[in-house]
């Protein structure tokens, strides 16, 4: 068999090859030669076949029955061989193998071997790729070198017992006698690597770390360490761009933060060199920027003074200005772990901050923009704004959403003027409207809603933004609802602001129509559009058919959502016109619910309902219509809360946009939902009761039969008979079913039943099946109070009847007294 | 330091030493993954990447060579660019100026020399000299009549 080729040989050969299929060839005819020579068991050419076979490994092709040649080469007594070998084992074996285990013996051989370069050869791979096994097995070997004089072998020990104990922890303790003098060591190959043992040491274990503080009094010993490095003359050996070893002294600092942390005598005690290292370093390359990178991250860790912090950071401000983006990129990382605990040294360097916005790395602009966001604040509000507006605009688009939430946040916390916040939505929306967040929509018109004065310039401001664009759908959908509330106020032209646009009324439809018609509005988009068309039939005069006509066309539309919307509105202008003015009045003022939780409404002040008409809320406590009034006068109380018969309140801060504004949503979707319990909308300041009201039915489900019903009122015909039904699930609710007949021979019509009670209770009324009470007892009128009792007193109610029979208008008021205990208690 | 990939600007390994246990196929893909990764850098990007749980230092030399690190994340990323920039002095001082041929044709040797220069992922000699004067020494160990292995001319 001819001498295998050698090994540049076939280096030489492979890289001839033109194809990746002409070198596969070449590489699996060597192989088969590099087989057969190997069961020919040639001590000879071992070597050269491994080291082929490795070149071969490292194009990618497989190598694995060279593993026990490695073996072979390593128990070999040439040197060559060795060296081959352990080269082949680190690159040809990892640790799950068994054949590895093999290798100990060897190993352990070769640890004692005479020549220290076979010694070194034996560490190196054990600290590379040893087994928790091995380094068992062989750990004593590595302990007895740690001490030796020798300091080429004592270095790669050390590094060698790092490795030991990553795999083996429980090892450490027979280390420790052996680090006794490390640092007294002079070669800095040793220093260095006994550096990084006491590191690993102390970092694993907190008794190791306690004792290396105390007893080892290993702080001072570092300290004079660095000091040597760096009042030391120029020392050729150890120099790179005219600083001393600068990997030891990144050690020693890291070390150093170590045993700095948490400890008040060790910082103390390194406070000095910190700051020597600081002041003293040369920046003007990268290596001196390594240092101080490295001091800047111990004196942030540890307990320094404050004066030493500034420094640090007023040097991660330098680096901020470094033209080399390596240094910026770690300078912003830096201080944005810090921006929390030193706010106000980082502040100094807002304006560099902030210019890194401008940056064209990608991660450098986005920890700027974490970072800006972290500094805001009353004082910087109005210039870091401009700063971040101008940076939502030219930024890339994986960053808007999270830009504009930030600001949004940011000017909700800071704003100096609500003028000047609506302002800056507004360009938030139109700048990046398709990028903002679903649930900021609701958050944004509640805003809107609560700056009262800022109703006319906002509708003017969104109108005029919608106008030109309307693809961008949050920004659409808060313009319609704007539209919808205060669209009296845009036709008025009653803008203070700024100059007040002239719009009429059809130009106001049409453009909510071409949001309804557009093929980018989307479904939830549209319903608002719906929505505000209908509520502007209140709010304007001469448009009212067209609104009627816009609302019954809808009533066919596909779109389920908008269907149902449509056909409810009509219902409104149909039979229920005479609530229309009620329903769609203006939004009061709604109280601000910082939670995020899907089941959390934002109560208004007014009641709520659900009910199969879904209408516009209530007009609220402060004010009530005359109906109200008369309610109150005639029951003559501040005792008595007067109730009038509304529809529900929308829900404007329910996760995701299409619940804001959605009325009765609950019946929308069709299945109610349980309530909420009372613990899981804990910031809600109305009674849970309210709650219970939006899911409709179930609640009253688990219904305590058995109470007795009572006649509430029996006059001139008509009888109103009160049922009751308890929940099991609220002892504190009472359902009452009232049933209105009439006796007489002539229908009454227009029936409106309201109730008052007591302050200490709540009252709901949900809607009447209908208005008519019909003669000669053929039907009756139900309809549901809901009486919330917390504190189970009697219960009282005084109730008001209107309605129209034989021809003239008829009112009664009554009061109920004879409630079963069953139905309160 | 977990691992160190020496690669050419075509994505052709040169060199892979790895500190994690890792099987054959596992340091493949890993390696694939990092050179794409590193390729598609442009030029004038920052050198530090991130990758999984571990900070990707890289560089590349003489317009033809990439280096590339992964390191950890309490690792000091300045301080591995001047590593990389160490390891590429050794090879230039000991190939006495050095091409890509030359690692290329004696790729055992850049293992021997990263061998005493760093153990486990972590320096063991900041002095260049004594990297230089072990391999030297240890070079002079090798058995003459050897022909695979060729003195650098």
């Amino acid at each position: 068999m001819p001498a295998p080729i050698r090994l540049r040989e076939l280096i030489r050969t492979i890289r001839t090859a033109r194809t990746q299929a002409e070198e596969r060839e070449m590489i699996q005819k060597e192989c088969a030669a590099i087989r057969s020579s190997f069961r020919e068991e040639d001590n000879t050419y071992r070597c050269r076949n491994v080291a082929k076979l490795l070149y071969m490994h490292m194009l990618g092709y497989p190598a694995h029955f060279g593993q026990l040649e490695c073996l072979k080469l390593i128990a070999s007594q040439k040197f060559t061989d060795k060296r081959i070998g352990y080269l082949g084992a680190m690159l040809l074996l990892d640790e799950r193998q068994d054949v590895h285990l093999l290798m100990t013996n060897c190993i352990k051989n070769d640890l004692n071997h005479s020549t220290q370069f076979v010694q070194g050869l034996a560490l190196c791979t054990l600290g590379c790729m040893g087994s928790s096994e091995m380094c068992r097995d062989l750990a004593g070997e590595v302990e007895k070198l740690l001490k030796t004089s020798n300091s080429y072998l004592r270095k790669k020990a050390a590094l060698c017992a790092v490795h030991v104990i990553r795999k083996v922890p429980e090892l450490m303790e027979m280390f420790l006698p052996a680090t006794k003098n490390l640092l007294n060591e002079k070669n800095h190959g040793v220093l260095h690597t006994s550096v990084v043992l006491l590191t690993e040491m102390c970092e694993r274990s907190p008794d190791m770390l306690a004792h290396f503080r105390k007893n080892e009094k290993l702080v001072p010993q570092l300290v004079r360490i660095l000091k040597n490095l760096i009042m030391s003359g120029y020392s050729p050996e150890h120099d790179v761009s005219g600083i001393s070893d600068p990997f030891l002294q990144v050690r020693i600092l890291r070390l150093l933060r170590i045993l700095g942390r948490n400890d008040d005598d060790s910082s103390e005690a390194m406070n000095d060199i910190l700051a020597q290292v600081a002041t003293n370093t040369e920046t003007s390359k990268n290596v001196g920027n390594a240092i101080l990178y490295e001091t800047v991250l111990t004196i942030m860790d540890i307990k320094s003074e404050s004066g030493l912090r500034v420094l640090a950071i007023n040097i991660l401000g330098r680096f901020l200005l470094n033209n080399d983006k390596n240094i910026r990129y770690v300078a912003l990382t830096s201080l944005l772990k810090t921006v929390q605990t030193d706010h106000n040294a980082v502040q100094r360097h807002r304006s560099t901050i902030v210019d890194c916005l401008k940056d064209l790395d990608v991660s450098i602009k986005r920890r700027a923009m974490e970072l800006s966001f972290a500094l805001v604040n009353g004082n910087n509000i109005r210039g870091m704004m401009k700063e971040l507006l101008y940076f939502l605009d030219s930024c890339e688009p994986e960053f808007k959403a999270d830009c504009a939430s930030g600001i949004f946040l940011a000017a909700e916390k800071y704003a100096p003027s609500k003028r000047w916040h609506i302002d800056t939505i507004m360009r938030v929306l139109t700048t990046a409207g398709s990028y903002v967040r679903d649930d900021a929509v609701p958050n944004l018109i509640q805003l809107i809603t609560n700056s009262v004065e800022m109703h006319a310039y906002t509708v003017q401001r969104l109108y005029k933004a919608i106008l030109g664009d309307y693809s961008q759908q949050p920004l659409v959908q808060v313009a319609a609802w704007c539209i919808g509330e205060y669209g009296d106020l845009l036709v008025s032209g009653q803008c203070e602001e700024e100059e007040p646009i002239q719009v009429t009324e059809d130009e106001v439809l049409d453009i909510l129509e071409s949001v309804l018609i557009s093929n980018m509005s989307t479904s939830v988009t549209r319903g608002y559009a719906l929505t505000a068309i209908m509520k502007l039939s209140t709010r304007f005069t001469c448009t009212v058919n067209r609104i009627k006509k816009v609302v019954s066309i809808y009533g066919s539309s596909i779109d389920v959502e908008l269907q149902q919307r449509a056909v409810e509105y009509n219902a409104l202008f149909k039979k229920y016109d005479h609530m229309r003015s009620a329903l769609l009045e203006r939004m009061p003022v709604m109280e601000k619910v910082t939670t995020n939780g899907p089941t959390e409404i934002v109560q208004t002040n007014g009641e709520t309902e659900p009910a199969p008409l879904e209408t516009k809320p209530p007009p609220s406590g402060p004010q009530p219509t005359s109906q109200a009034n008369d309610l109150l006068d005639l029951l003559g109380g501040n005792d008595i809360t007067p109730v009038i018969p509304t529809a529900p309140t929308s829900k404007p801060a329910s996760a995701g946009g299409e619940l804001l504004d959605l009325l009765g949503d609950i019946s929308l979707t069709g299945a109610p939902t349980a309530a909420p319990t009372p613990a899981s909308v804990p910031q809600i300041s109305q009674p849970p009761f309210l709650l219970d009201g939006l899911s409709s039915q179930p609640l009253f489900n688990d219904i305590t039969a058995g109470i007795p019903s009572i006649t509430a009122y029996s006059k001139n015909g008509l009888k109103i008979e009160f049922t009751f039904e308890r929940s099991n699930t609220n002892p504190s609710v009472t359902v009452i079913t009232i049933q209105a007949s009439n006796s007489t021979e002539l229908d009454m019509t227009d029936f409106v039943f309201q109730a008052a009670v007591p302050k200490t209770f709540q009252l709901q009324l949900l809607s009447p099946s209908s208005s008519i009470v019909p003669a000669f007892n053929t039907g009756t009128i139900t309809q549901v109070i809901k009486v919330l009792n917390p504190q189970k007193q009697q219960l009282r109610m005084r109730i008001k009847l209107t309605y129209n029979h034989k021809g003239s208008a008829m009112q009664d008021l009554a009061e109920v007294n004879n409630f079963p205990p069953q139905s309160w208690q | 330091m977990q691992f160190m990939l020496r690669f050419s600007t075509q994505g052709k390994l040169r060199l892979q030493k790895c500190h994690v246990p890792l099987s054959d196929k596992e340091k493949k893909k890993i390696t694939r993954e990092l050179v794409q990764m590193v390729l598609a850098r442009k030029p004038k990007m920052r050198s530090f990447l991130e990758w999984r749980d571990l900070k990707i230092v890289y560089k590349i030399i003489h317009a033809s060579v990439y280096f590339c690190c992964a390191i950890e994340d309490q690792d000091n990323e300045l301080i591995t660019l001047e590593i990389i920039h160490r390891y590429v002095e050794l090879l230039d001082k000991y190939f006495v100026s050095v091409c890509e041929l030359n690692i290329i044709f004696n790729f055992e040797k850049a293992y021997f020399i990263l061998d005493e220069f760093l153990l486990g992922g972590e320096v063991q000699e900041t002095s260049k000299k004594n990297v230089l004067k072990a391999i030297e020494q240890a070079d002079l160990l090798q058995e003459p009549r050897h022909e695979y292995f060729n003195v650098p001319v």
